[in-house]
This record gives structure tokens, sequence and C-alpha cells, in this order.
């Protein structure tokens, strides 16, 4: 950089975002160490009951498909409850995990490069678990295919294109796909690495493999940057476009609390808020655990508890306008739902929504609370329940009173669908930890590259 | 590229400390040596591109055509299945409901960018290719941990004058490498 240096009081200057010694070795090996090092039994003890876990999610799976989608508590006129209010609230996490690596690489924001592997693989997993239930719910998964996608069949018969429904098809495909490839492009140079780093026989050809032989010549940096940006390029409108056709799923539809148009950026931004705060509560426990303290800073932890303040703004703004339209509409329908969402037999955790998602976020202001790990933990698991209860709200709120009184319900999930939800969060745990153990949680090479910047920026 | 079954290719090698070095060494290399000079780094640096003289990447042209059949074959999918395979008329809105189709069409438009970004650059690359002859030199290993390395493509230059020439721009070890058939 040829600016001229600037001085920067000590005490305003910007913390460092690697700590201790930034030569390329150390912070290939530091940052290799959990992958090399032996199993520990902490692993071991998450890895197992996530294992666990899994095999009930996939009997529970399985028990549905043999007796059928009765099993689940939803029944007219609450047609859509955990299957949906999970699928919602999984693909919301992922959010955050392409919002990291994505838009703030266009944006440019350094502070991203220590957290980025770590929330794209967030983001696999939370997908997987999403596509799951939309997927079951269809009652007979084999014919999922056969009814979703274009394909030209002797019967003659298309999608219907115009539901929202088709849209979230293609939508999670889409983002599913594209986050795969951004995540596995991203990783290319640090399995070569790891590949260079192995001693045993076995890790350095499986690692050479996955690398597919990269070797980091200057023609392929240039074409691969290029790709890598583009890829964050489309993911940054296709993260938008996401939750976007998610909200769409309600928003056009006619029945009260869900026809509004202030769905989409409302729950883009509910998704953003919900995936920090799962990545908070994820990654403060793997930083000691892994010895990343020294790229996953304070500082780093606080600029995302930050994002979770601002973004908790969103919500609360979404919420506000939600009441103020049910309001202004003047129709006895919306007067009525929100009547029941603040007062109804499900008011409880309507409340406890707002003290979830916009009270608890508001104790960031506090710059020794947002980087206090105990607190922000804490805070991050609230801000992941009261954003489930959000769905759910939003769907089980709106369904269970509708037009006619005659036709007003109450909704409680069976025994199913707490083990298919449980499964999920098992699920999703276990492919993480397989992750922390096998791949480096931290992108190497671009650690390395930022840290190349930084000296020669302090040289020139 | 002549068949590699007929001649192994042979290359000079050069590792380096220090990556400004290397940069000096492989924009010397370029404009004096004859054979194609390549530089290996454990992540992408500035100055590589002028060093090696590189023009700009293809890829965004790819990944835009890429887009753009997206886009286009998406839509077509639309207007194809809904207004002529399988016409339904849904409480008389029209069949070319292009405000519902935008939706898939950007998502068709962003799935076929994603995907030609990603196996369009790796085979512009030529990647999966596990074998290359500069991993015959044995500290080419840290290439992509902490070294920067040069390779020379042989093509009539003297292995040992670049050797020593390349030793003398401040090169840690050098090498002489040929190409292992099979």
């Amino acid at each position: 950089m040829a600016e001229p240096a600037r001085t920067i009081h000590p005490a305003i200057a910007p913390e460092p975002l690697i700590q201790g010694p930034d030569d390329d070795l150390s912070i290939t090996d530091s940052l290799f160490a959990p992958v090399w090092k032996p199993t520990m039994k902490g692993w071991w003890m998450l890895f197992l009951p996530a294992l666990a876990g899994t095999g009930m999610l996939f009997t529970a799976i399985a028990y549905t498909v043999w007796k059928g989608i009765g099993t689940w508590g939803n029944n007219i006129p609450i047609a859509w409850a955990f299957g949906i209010i999970n699928f919602v609230w999984w693909i919301g996490i992922g959010h955050a995990g392409t919002l990291i690596s994505a838009i703030l690489l266009l944006f440019q924001q350094k502070w991203r490069t220590s957290i980025n592997r770590f929330s794209e693989a967030m983001t696999l997993f939370a997908v997987m678990c999403a596509a799951l239930y939309p997927v079951i719910h269809t009652g007979r998964p084999w014919f999922a295919a056969y009814w979703l996608f274009p394909y030209p069949s002797t019967l003659g018969i298309w999608p219907q294109f115009r539901s929202p429904l088709m849209w979230d098809v293609f939508a999670v495909s889409t983002y599913f796909t594209t986050s795969l490839l951004f995540w596995y492009l991203g990783l290319l140079p640090d399995l070569a690495s790891l590949r260079d780093r192995s001693t045993g026989k076995l890790a350095q050809k499986l690692y050479g493999i996955f690398s597919l032989g990269w070797r980091g010549a200057g023609r392929h940096w240039r074409d691969y940057m290029s790709a890598y940006g583009l890829l964050a390029g489309v993911a940054t409108p296709l993260v938008l476009s996401v939750h976007t056709i998610v909200s769409f799923d309600f928003a056009t539809s006619q029945l009260p609390g869900w026809h509004t148009t202030i769905f989409p950026p409302y729950f883009v931004a509910g998704a953003v808020f919900s995936g920090f705060a799962m990545v908070v509560t994820l990654i403060v426990p793997a930083r000691e655990f892994l010895g990343l303290k020294h790229v996953v800073t304070l500082r780093h932890l606080e600029a995302m508890n930050k994002i979770i303040l601002a973004t908790g703004w969103i919500v609360g703004y979404g919420y506000c306008v939600e009441i103020f339209n049910d309001w202004y509409s003047g129709s006895r329908f919306e007067l009525g739902h929100l009547g029941v969402k603040m007062t109804g037999p499900y008011a409880p955790f309507f409340w406890f929504q707002m003290f979830c998602n916009v009270l608890v976020p508001q104790i960031f202001w506090f710059r020794k609370i947002r980087r206090s790990l105990v607190i922000m933990w804490i805070a991050a698991l609230f801000v992941n329940i009261g954003m489930w209860l959000e769905r759910f709200n939003i769907i089980v709120i709106s369904l269970h009173r509708d037009f006619i009184p005659g036709s007003w319900s109450m909704y409680a999930p069976s025994i199913v669908d707490i083990a298919l939800f449980t499964g999920t969060i098992c699920f999703f745990g276990m492919n993480f930890l397989l992750f922390l153990r096998f791949v480096p949680s931290v992108a190497a090479s671009e650690i390395k590259e930022m840290a190349h910047e930084m000296r020669h920026k302090a040289n020139v | 590229m002549s068949s590699p079954v007929e001649k192994p290719r042979q290359f000079v090698m050069a590792g380096f400390k220090e990556p400004d070095k290397m940069l000096v060494a492989a924009k010397r290399m370029r404009e004096t040596v004859k054979g194609e000079v390549e530089t290996y780094t454990p992540y992408p640096m500035h100055g590589i591109d002028e060093a090696l003289g590189l023009p700009k990447s293809i890829i965004p042209k790819m990944v835009g055509t890429g887009a753009l059949f997206g886009v286009l074959g998406g839509y077509t999918l639309l207007y194809w299945c809904s207004v002529i395979a399988y016409p339904i008329n849904v409480g008389g809105r029209p069949l070319h409901s292009a405000p519902a189709f935008i939706p898939i069409t950007f998502e068709c438009g962003v799935l076929l960018s994603a995907l030609t970004a990603f196996f369009g650059v790796l085979a512009w690359m030529g990647y999966p290719r596990l074998y290359h002859p500069v991993f015959e030199a044995p500290g080419f290993r840290r290439a992509s941990i902490d070294r920067f390395w040069i390779s020379i493509e042989m093509a009539g230059d003297d292995p040992n004058a670049l050797q020593a020439e390349l030793k003398e721009l401040g090169a840690e070890e050098t090498d002489f490498v040929t190409e292992q058939l099979n």
C-alpha cells in the first residue's frame, strides 16, 4: 500500500487480527494442529451422543415414511408446523455463513478470514438439515425429485412454476450447490498444505486426492482468485434471494400474519441475526478447545456481536411494522390476529420471543459484555431460541385462528416431531465435529495471505 | 505441449525464503530464458501477475457466459412448461406470468454461474492432476507452506547456468527435475 503511514493513538488502534507469531510456518502449524493431534476424549464425548442422535433422526424418518406424515403433530388448520418451522430456522442459520464468506469478502472485511471456513461449514450442514424437512413432508420422499424437478416424463406433466414452493426448491438446491462449491474451492489450497505437511502415507494420499493436485502456480492463483471472487459475487445476491423466497411461501398467501410486504427484508435480517448467533454459539467453545484464540480473537467476537445487535434492531423494526400494519389495515381479521398474538394461548411464546430477540441483544451496547465470553454465549443461545420461537409464532399463531371460528384449533408437536428436530441438531453436531476433526477450521492460506499483506504494509 | 509419452519434460527449479526475491528472480527469468516461467506460492500475492506478465483471467468471461445461459435457459424452461407444454388456467391469470417466473430465472442464473465458475476454473487450470514434474523437487513440499518457488521449463537453456544465476538471485535451493513417466 502506498498510503502514507498514519499514527494512531495506541488506545484507539484496532487490535491485531492475528496474535502471536505470524510467520507462515507457525500459522500453518498452529491451524493444522487440531487435525494432527490424536482425537481428544472430549471430542468422543460429544461425537458419540451426536451419532446416537443421528441414529434417532433416521429412525424417526423411517417411522414417518413407514406410517405416513400423520405421525406428525400438524393437522388442519395447522397444516404446517414443525416441518416448516425447523426448515426456516435451519436455513436462516445457514445464511450467516454465506454472509460472512461472501458479503464480508466483497466488502474486504479482513476479520472474516478467521471465521469464514468455519461458518461456511455451518451453512452446509444447516442447509442439509433444512432440506430434509420439505423432502420428508412430501410423505413419499423417493418421489420428491419426480414431483419437484422439471424433467420430461411420459405423463406430460410439468411442475407449477407460479408456486412459491417451487421457487423454494430451486432456491434451496441452488443455495446448497453454490455453498458446497464455494467451500470446497476455498479449501483446495489448505488441502494441498495438509498433503505436504502430513507424515502418514494414507493421509498424504487422501489429502492429495482431495486437493486435486493443487500446486499454487501463479497462473492458477490468478484464475482461482477470479473464480473465488465471482462465486462470492453470485453468492451474495443468492443468500438474499433464498430467504426472500422462503418468506414468499408465507407472504404470497392471504392469511393474517403472513400477508405482508415486510416479510422478505425482515426474514433476511432474521436469518443473519440467528446465523451470527449460531456462529458465536459454536465458535466460543471451539476456539477454546482447538487452540484458535490467536486467530479468532476477542476483536472478531466483538464484531460479530455488533452485527447481532444491528440485525436485532432490523428484526425489532420488522416486528413493529407487522404490528403497525395489522392496526393500519383496519381489517378485523388482521386486528384479531394481532390480539391473539399478544394475548392468546400462545402469547407467552410471543413475549418470550420479544425478550430474546429485542431485549437480550441490547446488552451488546456495552463493550465489556461484547467481549465477555460467557455472557455472549448465553445471549447467543437466547437469540437462537428466540428466532426459533419467531418461526413458531409466525406459523402456528397465524394458522390456529383463521377466518372461521369453527376451524380454530391448537397445536402440539408429536414425539416424532421432537425426535426429528433433536435428531437434526445431533446430525448437524456430528457433521460439525467431523469437520473440526479432519479439516482445518480456519483458512490457513487466507490467514497467511493476510499476515503477508500486513507485514508488507508495516514495511512500507 | 509435446506429447509427454515421447519426451519427459525437464525443469530448473528454485525455492526462495523471501517472496520479494522470488518475484525479482521470476521477472528476470521471464525476460531472459526461452522456456516458460512459473511461480508457486502458498497464497496469492501481489506482483506475480506482473512478474510473469500474465494477461487478465478468462474466468469472468466464462462465468458471464454461464450466467447468461442460466438466465435464458431458466426463463425458456418456465415459459415452455407453463405456456406450451402444460398450460393451466389458474383463476384466469395469464399463462405467461413474468413476475412469477423471475425467482426461478434468477436462481438458474446463479446456479449456472456457480457451476461454470467451479468446474470452469478447475478445467481451465487442468485439475485434477495429481502428478506434476515440479513435485520431484525435494523441497517443493514447502511451496504450499512457507516457501516461494520458481520453475523454468527447459527449452534450450543451460540448466547449470540457470541454477547458478538463481542461486545468485537469492534462491535457498535449486534443483533440476525430470518428469517421471509411469
